[in-house]
């Protein structure tokens, strides 16, 4: 009931709360999903660099939060450049491991019936590998997204906004009702981003 | 060549991380700022390191000990109607932020360092279940039948037969669960229960760099260092 | 035409050459087969036409012009292909699949439609029904089917082909084949066909090249192949039934004898066709009708014991017939099937041409029978 009546007074702030909190990680996701599929496509031309890059994103996604925030902190100062900078790096893994393993497991009569019809590369990337790997990289999208969900919650420490703030802000006035309204918005986004995620998995998915 | 390689990988990357932690250390706390330097101490540094550690390791073991069991007995025939039912809530509390949950149990229990251990060991118990139902799951029917027309016991199938084979499988649980753990123990901090977060969380608000890249510094390479040894705990036993 | 000079194709890593100084005339509009067994060489000799493999040596010329000098792109624009595995695209419909290339070489859109649906209908699937699937929902043959479609979707003059029909079942594999040599007959690609399997190469060949390691060991066409391999390993690929493969090549209407079993108009009565039966072989005639279209058969004993009646009253089908078309193994087996010394022969419209008799069959291939003992 006091939860209720917390979120019903607050409700203008958390909306744009939960405004900053989506726009975070949507323009994370946006730059991580560019530079992801650039990235695993490039490697599936250049064996060694896909050894390297994979093991890079591993290790990055190891790292805890905390220090990623801390460690680029001090290179693009309080704010919003770091949040959005530590989510990207977090969210580039799975869509570049997804992306290199999707092309990967194409079948390669498939690239050799291609090859062989006369397409050239630039037409067999855009017109056959990118479409057929649209679901896997779609399921790296959905993992990436729900994690950096969650991720961007601590962003608001370092003053990039979001949710997050609820929780700061609620822990330093031990306030069980704002805490318990981010937490609640942070697990429903992510959610619900799952689902849509998953229902757009499932659309683009292909009957083989 | 390669197997000669690859053992000396199982030595050489544990030696280079505590290599690097050590010099960073060094560097840092040699290079400290007078603001820092009062906090940027080796007994400092060796307590909230050894505050991180137990919490992992406190948290880690209890929910091994409770998830590895609870995931064996709910991939048993009898539990079938209510395992979907656990695997949703698993789902769902996986998509629950890990700072939420630690402020949640703050609310509830306190600051102080056992609420963070409670927090972190319900949070870790959530990959090593989940591991351990689909590992259980992943084994063909067709053995089970086999060791059993064989007339292996039940406990005995369960300890020869199951566990071995579900073992890299519940094995990959507990490496991302001790990760996260890592992770979510640096935000330890803000309920009052110390570890390396503390050094980053004073850095930050202090805006000194060599305590923030201390605390970081030291995170990622104990994240990496764990990463790595149950990586090769999967593939080796 | 195609020609192959001095063509040598070493792998890196490897100590013989792949092919090694391979010399070859593909005839235009003619399918040849490159057959042998398996690391002989035949499939990379088949790459190195459409420059999937680049030779190490010698030089391949289409048309009179060396292939090095087109680029490799639109070189294969103008060259089908068909893999064994298909390798469809799942993700297009089979529509987008046989427009691949015409799309590559910027066709208007309604003609590529229209070409589609003529290819569909080419190669035997209903427009409507197949054009918006997906190759997921299409059987084995039918797949095959549409990668031969999209491989002449350009109607480019030279097609390869590697093993087309290698992955389907036995009789789906024989219709294929049949089916093929009919677009073939109307359509007189250049074909390079390759595959192990020797009962192919003889059925579908024009010219079959024998490879083995790397090297052409026999260049004939399929008939001079069977009566004259050139050593002991081509003998050996051929099989011990040798005779039996020729007469797969060879059409009843070469072997036909009109002069042993004569035909009656079905009006005729018994009496007057019993004189007939002293000029057939067999004592048993043909029954025609008026437009000369075989109707059945009277056996001997028949215009004995019957009274005076048209022969068309005791005239008895038999299934002893065959088109003037099938092989002479069809005809055998016919033969051997309803146990008769002959099979009648009739065309395409049902006319009575003549008989096929096992005399004539075993006169045709004593030659061959000959040598195999010798």
């Amino acid at each position: 009931m006091e939860l209720w009546h917390f979120i019903s007074e607050r409700w203008p702030t958390i909306l744009s709360l939960t405004g900053e909190h989506v726009l975070l990680v949507l323009v994370a996701m946006v730059v991580a999903i560019i530079l992801g599929v650039v990235l695993g496509v490039a490697v599936t031309y250049w064996e060694p660099g896909a050894r390297a890059v994979l093991y890079l994103c591993q290790i990055l996604m190891t790292v805890p939060s905390m220090a990623m925030f801390g460690i680029l902190l001090p290179l693009l100062g309080i704010g919003y450049k770091t949040g959005v900078a530590a989510l990207i790096l977090y969210a580039l893994l799975p869509v570049v491991r997804n992306t290199y393993t999707g092309i990967r497991a194409i079948d390669p009569a498939v690239l050799e019936a291609a090859k062989g019809m006369g397409l050239g590369e630039w037409s067999i990337l855009r017109r056959i590998k990118l479409p057929l790997i649209i679901p896997v990289v779609m399921a790296g999208i959905r993992t990436a997204t729900v994690m950096i969900v969650g991720i961007a919650a601590i962003a608001a420490f370092i003053g990039a906004g979001g949710l997050g703030e609820l929780i700061f802000r609620g822990i330093s006035r031990y306030n069980r009702q704002m805490i318990l309204a981010g937490a609640i918005f942070i697990s429903a986004l992510a959610i619900c981003f799952d689902l849509i995620l998953k229902q757009l998995e499932y659309r683009y998915g292909i009957r083989s | 060549m390669w197997r000669k390689l690859n053992r000396l990988r199982t030595v050489l990357v544990p030696v280079i991380l505590l290599a690097a932690g050590v010099s960073a250390t060094v560097y840092f706390v040699e290079n400290a700022t007078p603001m820092a330097a009062r906090l940027l101490v080796y007994p400092n540094v060796l307590r909230v390191l050894g505050q991180h550690l137990l919490l992992v390791l406190v948290s880690s073991l209890l929910a091994i000990a409770a998830a590895v069991p609870l995931g064996i007995i709910i991939s048993r025939p009898a539990f079938r109607p209510v395992a979907p039912v656990i695997e949703g809530i698993v789902n769902i509390g996986q998509t629950v932020p890990s700072l939420a949950v630690l402020a949640l149990f703050m609310t509830l229990f306190g600051l102080g360092f056992q609420t963070a251990v409670f927090a972190l060991w319900l949070y870790s118990l959530l990959p090593i279940l989940r591991n351990t139902y689909a590992g259980m799951k992943s084994i063909g029917p067709e053995i089970i039948e086999a060791a059993r027309g064989m007339g292996m016991k039940a406990h005995r199938i369960l300890s020869r037969i199951e566990l071995p084979l579900a073992f890299p499988i519940i094995m990959a649980g507990i490496r991302t669960a001790v990760v996260i753990n890592v992770g979510t123990a640096t935000l330890a901090s803000f309920i009052g229960a110390g570890g390396l977060g503390d050094f980053i969380v004073t850095g930050i608000s202090l805006r000194r760099t060599e305590l923030i890249y201390t605390g970081a510094a030291l995170s990622a390479l104990l994240a990496i260092f764990f990463d790595d040894l149950l990586a090769r705990l999967e593939k080796y036993v | 035409m195609i020609r192959l000079e001095n063509v040598t194709k070493h792998f890196p890593g490897q100590d013989h050459p792949a092919v090694n100084n391979l010399n070859m005339l593909i005839p235009e509009g003619e399918i040849c087969v490159l057959v042998g067994p398996s690391g002989c060489g035949k499939t990379t000799t088949m790459k190195m036409i459409n420059r999937l493999i680049e030779p190490t040596e010698g030089k391949i010329y289409i048309k009179g012009q060396d292939t090095a000098t087109i680029d490799a792109i639109k070189l294969r624009l103008d060259i089908g292909y068909v893999i064994q595995e298909i390798g469809l695209f799942p993700h297009l419909t089979i529509a987008e699949n046989i427009a691949t290339v015409p799309r590559e070489k910027g066709w208007p859109r309604d003609l590529i439609n229209q070409r589609v649906d003529e290819l569909l209908t080419l190669v035997g699937l209903e427009p409507e029904k197949y054009r918006h699937r997906k190759p997921a929902d299409l059987s084995g043959g039918q797949r095959q089917r549409v990668g031969v479609a999209r491989a002449m979707a350009a109607d480019p003059p030279i097609l390869l082909m590697d093993e087309p029909f290698g992955a389907v079942d036995p009789i789906t594999r024989a219709r294929l084949q049949n089916e093929f040599l009919e677009i073939q007959a109307q359509m007189r690609k250049t074909i390079i066909f390759v595959t192990h399997d020797i009962d192919e190469a003889i059925k579908m060949g024009d010219k079959i090249a024998i490879m083995r390691d790397g090297k052409l060991v026999q260049y004939a066409p399929p008939g001079e192949l069977l009566s004259s391999p050139a050593d002991e390993f081509v003998g050996r690929l051929l099989g011990p039934n040798r005779t039996i493969k020729r007469l797969n090549l060879i059409a009843v209407r070469e072997a036909l004898r009109s002069d042993l079993l004569p035909a009656v108009p079905s009006h005729l009565s018994s009496e007057e066709a019993r004189l007939l039966l002293k000029g057939s072989k067999f004592n048993v005639l043909a029954v025609v009708d008026r437009r000369n279209s075989l109707t059945g058969f009277v056996r001997g004993e028949q215009l004995k014991n019957s009274s005076v009646v048209p022969v068309s009253e005791i005239a008895e089908p038999s299934p002893n017939v065959i088109e003037a078309e099938a092989t002479l193994n069809e005809a055998l087996s016919l033969m051997l099937g309803c146990g008769s010394q002959f099979v009648a022969v009739v065309s395409k419209k049902g006319e009575y041409k003549g008989v096929v008799t096992l005399g004539s069959l075993l006169e045709l291939v004593k030659e061959d029978v000959k040598e195999d003992v010798a």
